[in-house]
């Protein structure tokens, strides 16, 4: 016995030396008292320290929060540590962090009655290997957001999993530097969603499944408008398919189903590389927002849009457009891989490469009535100088943290 | 341990780096609840925080030779070592009040810090919840509803969620005009250790009383029971939705503006507030529900607050219906 006990005091001082000073490791095994345990080892956290949760379903009656600056909460795997919201009795999310320098990964959360994980103004903060599941699929009664960082810079999700969420898998909000990639997304009303921010990257990921792929939106009345510079490339965004399913009054409940990638409202948008198969409405939408608002610093046109080139497969064949029959007629059976609405501030409108076809609605306003649309074959020039790739993404900080 | 001549709080407990696992160790209370000590100097609030009608008593702690200044706002400025104690309870049948917990707000070198505490069986003593917890509680409301249900305690980071200004912790309720006191000596030991702003300071309609203008009781409401986390320093910064403002037929009101992040929290209505129709306005929609992924406040609310829920209904019942936007 008294060799077993040396031993593992060995080992024990060993783990403390390989830390950095002051640094801790709380582990926190699931089972009994798993909501006031966890919850205190969030809070009395230190700068540095790692959370680590024992593998097994945590059962929560309450969201869960993290308020320390430079802590790791990390689980054994998407599949093996899962946060169940199930029974939540009470906050709007499954976790909240208000801290920067955060990293999350390798756990998931299912069934939260709100948002999944919410970070607010939680600056240089990683995601990584997180799933998000509402696991009776589609339905408006799950929550709107599975990953949901707002007014944050700095911000990284890799390789992360969210599906059945009523608005966005992944919304990225009202932040800046950002990047979404290695991800899936499926059967979500939007997989992912840029919304007012600027600098994104969001690349290699799957989007599949869902009413819409890929997202990108500038709202008014926000404190944080001027959305734009976003690059989406080298995505699959395949089978977008499944009927909106967004509780009404929300702007992704008027999203079409069959979107394989919609930009509405914002500045600076590159779609490059990415394959687009079997979006039966539109592989690409380029959009003006089309409500009425009340905001004189809002800027509701799509500009500097460039869809260069991809890979279009079968879309456009299915849809939900009024006068579809009619539409699918005229265009031969499919409506062609690029949607605009024809919308352009000035000479700021859509750029699209040669050799890909598209088709415009012709309007010329924002909030002009689509009743009163022309569609016609889409002639726009092809894009002219490069994209300042370097402007967008995480800092490379956030990248090494999961090296 | 007697820090202070006069009385019995343990000021280094307040101002130390520790969290009390008692609230014992402040010496705040003298073994019970209802005997705080005599140096705390009692208040309530015009307009108080909806808290699923838990009963509050409200008191501060002002160290030795302190002095408070007050803003143009009314916000009050504490100095360090100043704690703000707020107990909250239900009242049994017999009329006595039963506390349950007791939050403190301790003003730290590094800032506030707010910590919850919860009370014995025997009301004896009440210990730490950094983690928060339920309590199961049976009650009657005002209009003589029984309810029964699980009462939240908030977690110290909830704590943070409403008390957060710009980030840092900070507290809500002290603003002058809004302050009533029971005992006039206790207003006279706050006022005398107060510099005023030059401006006058003015206070808001009382939510309840019938014989003010019902615009003005309706923002009373709102900005007791919002604006701590809707403002633009606050926890719900990014909804675009703010009640520390003056309110009116504008979209940072909610009249007119569209939902951003609700998810199902719209209830599958368009606006925050809809003139003329509060059944299809989400302000109204969220206040009425009791589901964690749809209720307003977030924290906090179990039941829904009856008489707020009138009054707000009445407000925008009566507001002049837009025309369709």
């Amino acid at each position: 016995m008294s060799r077993m006990n040396f031993g593992w005091l060995a080992a024990a001082s060993a783990i403390v030396i390989a830390q950095p000073l002051a640094a801790k490791t709380v582990e926190v095994a699931a089972g009994e008292g798993g909501q006031e345990r966890l919850q205190e080892a969030l809070i009395l956290a230190e700068a540095g320290d790692e959370v680590v949760l024992g593998a097994g379903r945590f059962a929560l009656t309450d969201g869960l929060s993290l308020d320390i600056d430079g802590v790791t909460l990390r689980g054994a795997g998407m599949d093996e540590t899962v946060l169940d919201f199930t029974g939540q009795q009470g906050s709007g999310e499954g976790l909240l962090v208000t801290s920067d320098n955060v990293t999350l990964r390798d756990f998931a959360l299912e069934n939260p009655k709100g948002d999944g994980v919410k970070s607010k103004g939680a600056d240089n903060i990683v995601y990584h290997r997180i799933r998000v599941t509402w696991t009776g699929g589609p339905d408006a009664n799950n929550g709107a957001y599975g990953i949901y960082p707002v007014e944050s810079t700095g911000v990284l999700v890799n390789g992360s999993k969210v599906s059945g969420a009523s608005d966005a898998g992944i919304y990225v909000g009202q932040s800046r530097d950002i990047t979404v990639r290695n991800s899936i997304v499926e059967a979500n009303v939007a997989g992912i969603e840029i919304e007012n921010s600027r600098n994104a990257l969001v690349e290699n990921n799957i989007a599949t499944r869902n009413t819409g792929g890929l997202l990108v939106f500038d709202l008014p009345n926000l404190p944080v408008m001027g959305g734009g510079n976003v690059v989406l490339r080298r995505n699959l965004v395949v089978d977008n398919d499944t009927p909106n399913f967004a509780p009404p009054g929300n702007i992704v409940a008027s999203v079409r189903r069959g979107t394989g990638i919609l930009v509405m409202a914002n500045d600076g948008v590159l779609v490059e590389g990415n394959v687009l198969e079997n979006n039966p409405t539109a592989h690409v939408m380029v959009i003006a927002y089309a409500q009425k608002f009340d905001d004189p610093n809002y800027n509701p046109y799509a500009r500097n849009v460039v869809v260069a080139d991809n890979i279009f497969g079968r879309g456009g064949d299915d849809p939900q457009l009024d006068g579809k029959e009619m539409l699918l007629a005229a265009f031969g059976g499919a409506l062609p891989p690029v949607l605009w609405d024809g919308i352009a501030e000035g000479d700021t409108g859509l750029r699209v490469a040669e050799g890909v076809a598209g088709w415009t609605l012709n309007l010329t306003s924002p909030g002009q009535d689509i009743a009163t649309a022309q569609p016609g074959p889409l002639a726009v020039p092809a894009p002219d100088g490069a994209f300042a790739l370097e402007s967008v993404g995480a800092p490379a900080e956030l990248e090494s943290r999961i090296k | 341990m007697r820090a202070t001549g006069q009385n019995a709080i343990a000021q280094a407990a307040i101002t130390g780096d520790a969290l009390p696992r008692s609230l014992s160790e402040y010496g705040f209370f003298a073994g019970s609840p209802d005997k705080p000590d005599a140096s705390l100097i009692s208040y309530s609030l015009r307009n108080p925080l909806f808290s699923d009608y838990a009963e509050k008593a409200r008191f501060i702690h002002l160290p030795e030779g302190a002095e408070i200044r007050i803003g143009s706002d009314g916000r009050i400025d504490f100095p360090v070592g100043t704690a703000l104690i707020k107990s909250f309870g239900y009242l049994r049948r017999n009329g006595d009040l039963d506390t349950l917990e007791t939050r403190v707000l301790l003003h730290r070198a590094d800032g506030w810090i707010a910590l919850p505490y919860v009370w014995n069986a025997e009301r004896s003593d009440a210990v730490l919840k950094v983690a928060g917890t339920r309590i199961p509680v049976t009650f009657d409301d005002p209009s003589g509803e029984s309810h029964s249900i699980s009462y939240g305690v908030p977690n110290k980071n909830q704590c943070k969620q409403c008390h957060s200004r710009d980030g840092a912790l900070s507290p809500i309720g002290p603003v002058w005009p809004d302050m009533e006191f029971e005992r006039e000596s206790d207003r006279e030991r706050l006022a005398d250790r107060a510099s005023f702003p030059k401006n006058g300071l003015y206070a808001k309609a009382r939510w309840d009383d019938p014989s003010e203008p019902l615009a003005e009781r309706a923002g009373a409401y709102l900005y007791a029971n919002c604006a701590h986390c809707h403002s633009r320093s606050g926890a719900a910064s990014n909804s675009g939705l703010f009640y520390d403002e003056p309110v009116g037929d504008h979209p940072a009101s909610g009249y007119l503006k569209r939902p951003v992040a609700a998810g199902r929290g719209s209830g599958a209505f368009d606006f925050i507030i809809e003139p003329g129709h509060p059944e299809r306005s989400i302000l109204l929609y969220r206040m009425h529900s009791l589901d964690p992924g749809v209720a307003m406040p977030e924290i906090g609310r179990a039941t829904v607050h009856k008489e707020g829920m009138t009054l707000l209904t009445h407000w925008i019942a009566e507001m002049e219906p837009a025309s369709q936007r």
